[in-house]
């Protein structure tokens, strides 16, 4: 069965190549099939926006209040401060905003972490997927065994990743410190403690899971794209590192921004590896741990934590858009 | 650009060749022993007793290998408890998933409707938008509503199983609708038109005839959305209170504390853990990986 899976990958793959017939038409829907296409979709739909796309406006709407959960919201200003209690429940305008960005201090750092994740997955990450995917992609001598290899921290969770490079890098009993001979008390390095190195130690580990991704799905293309091109480049006398940059890789578009998409949800959606380390403190702060802290702590700020929220939502709908651009367009394009 | 390479004298091309052959060797064997390390690593912890590591530290020859570390940890921390938890989630949110976004691919691939294209977007965008974007109206909405006791005994939606399979059914649902409904345009037209002159209405032919022509492509999300949904971490760390009705990848998070001065015992826990997904990877790998691609390389 597993052959038939990827036979039906292959051909979908190729489908834009092959002339599309004109769709079947089944003449119009009875009010029957109606009403049974209706009840088909009913509660997909409701699930979908009641708990997906409803939330995620409901963000946009309640970032714009002050409120910590207790207590109903009500459409009007907030009174200046001063009372007993701050106001609760009002509007605040923009202030949530402008509060994040000038008088709470992990907010810049988290977005400077959210940025050298992102760049750190686009030069290094998603590259060396992407080498891994065309060598093996080239047929070597034990090309399953490595591709097994390095495909295996993909099935793992996040969390058990972080729990697994623990060992590597505990500061006295670890890995990488017995081995360079830094695991002595007065010359420990502590990977994971010290906010300067621990945040690229955590990278390192969602670069082991990011690259074994980025080459199952890199390789998935290469398998789909035309031989024969590649063929005819040898032929010409294009050498390999040629043949790649000049004709194997333009027509990859499609699966490239595929590769870049995910990439940068990735980075946005970064969690499980740095709350499971530190909770995302001391130098792992990211956008996506701020915006928890902000509901599931003590202080529960709604309305802030949903700030916080709709600048991951602007970021995230770039490369939403641009996937949705690629896609739809190339299907209305047949 | 062919003319160029082609003046090129063929013979310097011979040794580069070869070059590149061993840098590849060196690349894919340096990188495959890099890659299995950690997990490598961890399996030796969890197999040396404590006595041993803690004074030689974890690099070292081991004098005994143990599996009584797992027995503790298994013990200890009342693991069968948390695995149930995560199969009541799992089983019934990956069959949801599958069959609700069978019906809406369905739908869009092969009944005319006008709107098409914005339900496959509605879909397909909700599913990449990063979990953090919603998760903080989910969890007042959580608070919200009322679920009957025998669901939920704390009588909402929050803190609840049911909880928790709901949320993963629709955040997954996106990325299910897009891979099916891709899938089942290459169902050849002239089938439905043949069974439509067979007198098959709309029903028959979802069921019986779209159905079983998804049984790979379904079998293949099956598996994805079973290690996806068994790893997620996020969703349960914020819906679940309470600890004990936590799934077991979340439960980690505790029994990293439980265990705090006994890392091998959290080494074991972990391999325990990992136990389910480390059979999808022996088994299943190949399922799991076209799952994956045929969400990416289909048009």
């Amino acid at each position: 069965m597993a052959s038939t899976v990827t036979d039906a990958a292959d051909d979908a793959a190729k489908s834009p190549v092959t002339p599309r017939r004109r769709r079947y038409r089944v003449g119009r829907l009875s009010r029957r099939e109606i009403l049974l296409v209706l009840l088909m979709l009913a509660v997909p739909i409701l699930a979908d926006l009641a708990f997906v796309w409803g939330p995620a406006i409901a963000s946009v709407f309640l970032s714009f209040f002050r409120w910590s959960g207790v207590g109903g919201l009500e459409l009007r200003g907030c009174r200046p401060a001063g009372g007993l209690l701050p106001d609760n429940g009002c509007l605040t305008g923009g202030d949530n905003y402008s509060q994040a960005a000038t008088n709470y201090p992990p907010f810049w750092p988290a977005v400077e972490h959210n940025v050298i994740w992102l760049v750190v997955f686009i030069v290094f990450a998603t590259p060396l997927g992407m080498l891994f995917a065309v060598v093996i992609d080239r047929g070597i001598k034990g090309s399953r065994i490595y591709q097994s290899a390095l495909f295996l921290p993909v099935m793992l969770s996040l969390a058990l990743i972080g729990i697994m490079w623990e060992f590597v890098y505990s500061p006295n009993y670890g890995l990488i410190n017995t081995i360079t001979g830094h695991n002595q008390n007065g010359n420990l390095v502590d990977w994971l403690g010290d906010p300067k190195l621990n945040l690229w130690a955590v990278l390192v580990e969602a670069t082991w899971r990011q690259a074994g991704y980025v080459m199952v799905l890199y390789l998935a293309g290469l398998k789909a794209a035309d031989p024969s091109l590649r063929e005819a480049a040898t032929v010409d006398g294009a050498n390999a590192w040629q043949t790649f940059w000049r004709v194997t890789f333009p027509t990859l578009r499609p699966i490239n921004i595929v590769i870049l998409v995910v990439t940068v949800i990735e980075s946005l959606r970064a969690f499980d590896l740095v709350y499971i380390t530190n909770r995302g403190s001391n130098g792992l702060e990211l956008l996506s741990v701020l915006v928890t802290n902000n509901i599931v702590g003590e202080t529960s700020r709604i309305g802030f934590g949903s700030a916080l929220g709709v600048v991951l939502l602007v970021i995230s709908l770039v490369p939403i858009s641009i996937f949705l651009y690629q896609n739809f367009k190339r299907k209305a394009d047949r | 650009m062919t003319t160029a390479l082609a003046t090129k004298p063929t013979p310097v091309r011979v040794p580069r060749v070869r070059l590149g052959r061993i840098l590849s060797y060196v690349l894919m064997i340096g990188a495959t022993i890099v890659w299995i390390t950690p997990i490598v690593f961890t399996l030796y912890v969890s197999l040396r007793p404590y006595s041993e590591t803690s004074k030689l530290g974890y690099v070292s020859l081991p004098r005994s290998l143990t599996l009584d570390n797992y027995r503790q940890a298994w013990t200890q921390s009342d693991m069968l408890h948390f695995f149930l938890n995560s199969v009541a989630i799992t089983v019934p949110a990956v069959i949801l998933t599958l069959f609700f976004a069978s019906l809406v691919a369905f739908v869009v691939a092969k009944v005319n409707i006008k709107i098409n294209v914005v339900l496959l977007i509605l879909f397909t965008a909700g599913n990449l938008l990063p979990q953090q974007v919603i998760i903080t109206p989910l969890y007042r909405l959580y608070l919200l509503i009322p679920m009957p006791t025998f669901l939920s005994d704390s009588g909402l939606l929050y803190n609840s199983i049911a909880g928790l399979v709901a949320i993963n059914v629709a955040f997954q649902l996106g990325f299910c609708v897009f891979v099916l409904s891709n899938f089942m345009r290459t169902v050849p037209d002239e089938m439905y038109e043949a069974a439509v002159v067979d007198g098959a209405g709309l029903w028959t032919r979802y069921w019986r005839l779209t159905m079983p022509l998804c049984r790979p492509a379904l079998a293949a999300l099956a598996t994805l959305l079973t290690t996806w949904i068994y790893n997620d971490f996020f969703w349960a760390i914020t819906l679940i209170e309470t600890g004990s009705r936590r799934p077991v990848t979340s439960a980690l998070a505790n029994l990293q504390g439980q265990f705090v001065s006994n890392q091998n015992l959290i080494a074991a826990a972990a391999m325990i853990v990992a136990i389910p997904t480390l059979v999808v990877y022996v088994l299943l790998q190949r399922q799991f990986i076209s799952g994956l691609t045929l969400g990416s390389t289909k048009g």
